[in-house]
């Protein structure tokens, strides 16, 4: 039906919607990320010890994006279905996984920005230390992981859209979803930060877990998002 | 149960009647099988008993969730889009929320027995953990509301989902296990000794929760026809209210 | 004895949640069939 140039425009004109829409409110910076700040501060208060703070920290950081990621999606997808947006792209005839590809798009920016803070919060208040092998690792794991979480992500939100109760429908079908990207994130970051005496060499065959894991939902929610939000 | 039969009320016909005999009393006879008959394992001592339940549930479980699938993707790929195979994925779906429960809970008491402790953290356990939450999420959505042909292609979609996150999610805790070579002990099944009788009546036990299921997920489909048929009355009723108010 | 009531404890859970479950498909089949009309059950 559409071309791909076409597609191209359609994703990068939603995602451009969505971060625009971020940015005049800003959610994120005044909402989300003081929370995702906040969570860090009460798990040191639960595990009140430097030494474990230090060891578990990759898991800390992780969890926290978990959490902090189902605000931002409920988020943009209260923005869709408030008007009836959502519905009036699909009546316009527009090609459903160029939305979905946008709406990723717009969500991993977001997730990024968000976990950035999040290893940041790690660094100051966990004392963790980094090489610069180490941060290059970091690095990779945080846009792998994001690609795979926003996919995800953007799928079951859309499912769990313009649907009564979706405040508790959302995690209870997206958290055992993403739980492989929770075990690879966590023992990828853990070999960047050293956690444990884990080596920066051991966290690339997890990263190519979360890159397996990317890929095939970014193909199958582009095919699968379009039936799913279709009312 | 005379008038029953005279005229033929609820979702039983002469059929399933048959079947549903043949299941109690095969479940009966499975129980005298498993409780009084069979030996005592050499390894497993009296604890093995609890065998003859779980693994017929998980079996269960696992043909279910399998109907499930089936189901959905003949539901998508069919033309007509006929909504009883909507209703036979949302049954079986149910069931097997069912069994992997039950099979989970005696699981555990089998593994305080066996091991020492009711939850070892290893990757068969974990995985069916993550199954039973998977599918609960999947009736959460059936019940969503909407058209029902909004219901059946959601919840068709997502089963075919969760088909694809089983094995990711199976695999990733596999590797997660592997580095934390701790929970060996779910291996110690493979070097039990059965005899005979023992595997008999696991056998049985397959075959009797196999006709269970036909049985359940038969008059669970039937019912959830009348329930939509309900629905639909009750839709019409009130698209009659409203075009009597427009007239008046 | 642990072993015997929690064997015992097993096969009363599963039959009791099947029985359950049976009953409740049973009697909502029954509940919803007593004014549907013999279109509305195929099966019949």
């Amino acid at each position: 039906m559409s071309t791909f140039e076409q597609r191209r425009r359609v994703a990068f004109a939603v995602a451009r919607k969505d971060l625009t829409i971020e940015w005049n409110s800003r959610i994120l910076v005044n909402q989300v990320a003081p929370f995702a700040a906040i969570i860090m501060v009460l798990f040191a208060f639960a595990l009140d010890n430097e030494g474990i703070l230090q060891r578990v920290a990759p898991g800390l950081v992780w969890l926290a994006t978990l959490f902090s990621m189902l605000v931002v999606i409920q988020r943009t997808f209260a923005v869709e279905s408030a008007d009836g947006a959502l519905d009036a792209l699909r009546v316009a005839g527009v090609d459903p996984s160029a939305i979905f590809i946008g709406k990723s798009l717009a969500l991993m920016v977001q997730l990024f920005a968000l976990e950035l803070l999040l290893v940041g919060t790690a660094v100051v208040l966990y004392g963790v230390e980094m090489s610069l092998v180490g941060f290059a690792e970091a690095i990779v794991t945080l846009l792998t992981a994001t690609v795979g979480l926003a996919c995800v992500g953007t799928l079951y939100g859309g499912l769990a859209a313009g649907a009564r109760g979706r405040e508790t429908l959302l995690p209870l079908l997206l958290l055992p979803v993403v739980a492989p990207v929770l075990i690879g994130a966590t023992r990828a970051t853990e070999a960047a930060f050293g956690s444990g005496g884990a080596q920066v060499s051991e966290g690339w065959p997890w990263i190519l877990l979360l890159a397996v894991f990317a890929v095939i939902f970014a193909v199958v929610g582009s095919v699968a998002f379009g039936p799913l939000v279709d009312e | 149960m005379n008038s029953a039969v005279a005229s033929p009320r609820g979702t039983g016909t002469r059929n399933t009647r048959i079947l549903g005999i043949l299941t109690i009393a095969s479940m009966a006879f499975l129980a005298l099988l498993g409780l009084v008959f069979s030996a005592e394992d050499r390894d497993q001592g009296s604890s093995v008993r609890i065998m003859y339940v779980h693994v017929p549930s998980i079996w269960v479980a696992y043909i279910a969730f399998g109907m499930t699938a089936a189901c959905s993707a003949i539901y998508l790929s069919s033309r007509n889009r006929s909504l009883i195979w909507d209703r036979f994925a949302g049954a079986a779906g149910e069931i097997g929320v069912l069994f992997v429960a039950v099979s989970l809970v005696t699981g555990s008491l089998w593994g305080r027995l066996s091991w020492g402790t009711y939850w070892v953290w290893d990757a068969r356990l974990t995985s069916t953990a993550f199954l039973f939450i998977t599918y609960l999420g999947y009736l959460a959505v059936r019940r969503l509301g909407g058209t029902h042909r909004q219901r059946a292609r959601r919840s068709a979609v997502l089963a075919l989902l969760a088909i694809l996150e089983i094995p990711l999610v199976h695999f990733s805790v596999r590797l997660w296990r592997s580095l934390h070579q701790e929970a060996t002990v779910a291996t110690g099944g493979t070097d039990v000794h059965m005899d005979g009788l023992m595997l008999f009546s696991l056998f049985f036990g397959l075959i009797s929760f196999t006709l269970l299921f036909l049985w359940l997920v038969i008059h669970r489909q039937r019912s959830l026809a009348l329930e939509d048929a309900m629905e639909n009355r009750g839709l019409d009723a009130a698209i009659e209210a409203r075009r009597e108010e427009a007239v008046s | 004895m642990e072993d015997a009531s929690f064997i015992i404890g097993s096969w009363v859970l599963t039959f009791v949640a099947i029985g359950a479950y049976a009953a409740f498909v049973i009697r909502r089949g029954r509940e919803l069939s007593r004014n549907a009309t013999s279109e509305e059950m195929p099966w019949t």
